[in-house]
């Protein structure tokens, strides 16, 4: 495990969220807001977006890192790759995915442009921030405990 | 028209880059909600920084440099109550539908994991019709 990797990964990705737009409430929600097609002012940019990244992601994880996987190689800094295990499509998932939407839907903010966003000291993004945390922990303490009754039954 | 999406298209590539260095680097997903999560709550015998702090510290130094160098503020859009209950939705559906935009949305879509497609496609559908009946 590299700390440096950690850091420079870090440090572009906040950088692509700015610069992107991503961290613009705003923008975000004049993507997600569909109304706004009718009288043209909708914004199509956050599709750029998603498409750089995966312009990038898609095609470097498929020719370079699954390769390496394949032959056994580890990460160039770590033991082991650390992928998702999980398969398959649960009502967890689902309801997760709604839940998490909705709350993008209203405030433009997803984890990633809320936590950049704390860089401006506003305090009505430390207040989301709070907001989320507690939700994440709330979810945790509600697996935790779900997954004991499961154990003890 | 050009220059509106030519400044997302880059940020996309640099949020690309990001994500397959952390990857190719020291095997993580680049999921905000997870890396986040793991910062605050699992920090247990990490010797200093865990790495999921040191990303986040990233995340921050990379807004705040921006900052430095731009002009542009960002506003929060929504009164207090629905700007609250906004981030508990986000932390309570990122938590247990395992991912958000990034985890899914880029990580998860770029290895075409089926689980991440749909979740994607759920929050990007359940996202705009909130969005187009609040605002």
């Amino acid at each position: 495990m590299n700390k440096g990797v950690a850091l420079i990964s870090g440090l572009l990705f906040g950088l692509g969220l700015m610069v992107s737009g991503m961290a613009d409430p705003d923008k975000v929600i004049g993507f997600l807001d569909v109304s706004r097609m009718a009288d043209g002012s909708w914004d199509p940019a956050l599709m750029m977006v998603m498409s750089g990244a995966l312009g990038v992601y898609l095609p470097l994880y498929f020719l370079v890192v699954k390769p390496r996987i394949f032959n056994g190689d580890k990460p160039l800094f770590a033991d082991k790759y650390h992928l998702p295990t999980v398969k398959t499509v649960d009502g967890k998932l689902i309801l997760g995915a709604i839940l998490f939407g909705v709350g993008w839907g209203v405030a433009g903010m997803c984890p990633g442009p809320a936590i950049v966003n704390l860089s401006s000291f506003d305090p009505l993004f430390i207040l989301f921030v709070i907001a989320m945390v507690v939700g994440q922990f709330l979810t945790k303490v509600w697996r935790t405990r779900q997954q004991q009754t499961a154990a003890s039954g | 028209m050009i220059a509106s999406l030519i400044w997302p298209l880059v940020g996309g590539l640099l949020i690309g880059l990001a994500a397959i260095l952390l990857l190719l680097g020291n095997g993580r997903i680049a999921g905000i909600s997870g890396i986040f999560s793991q910062a605050l709550f699992e920090n247990k015998g990490a010797k200093g920084l865990s790495w999921p702090m040191v990303f986040v510290i990233g995340l921050l130094l990379g807004g705040g440099g921006y900052r430095l160098f731009s002009d542009q503020v960002f506003t929060v859009q929504v009164g207090i109550v629905p700007l609250i209950i906004a981030g508990l939705l986000v932390g309570v559906g990122s938590s247990l539908g395992s991912g958000c935009t990034s985890g899914h949305g880029i990580c998860g879509i770029g290895r075409l994991s089926k689980r991440s497609i749909i979740a994607t496609c759920v929050f990007i559908a359940s996202g705009m019709l909130t969005a187009t009946i609040v605002h």
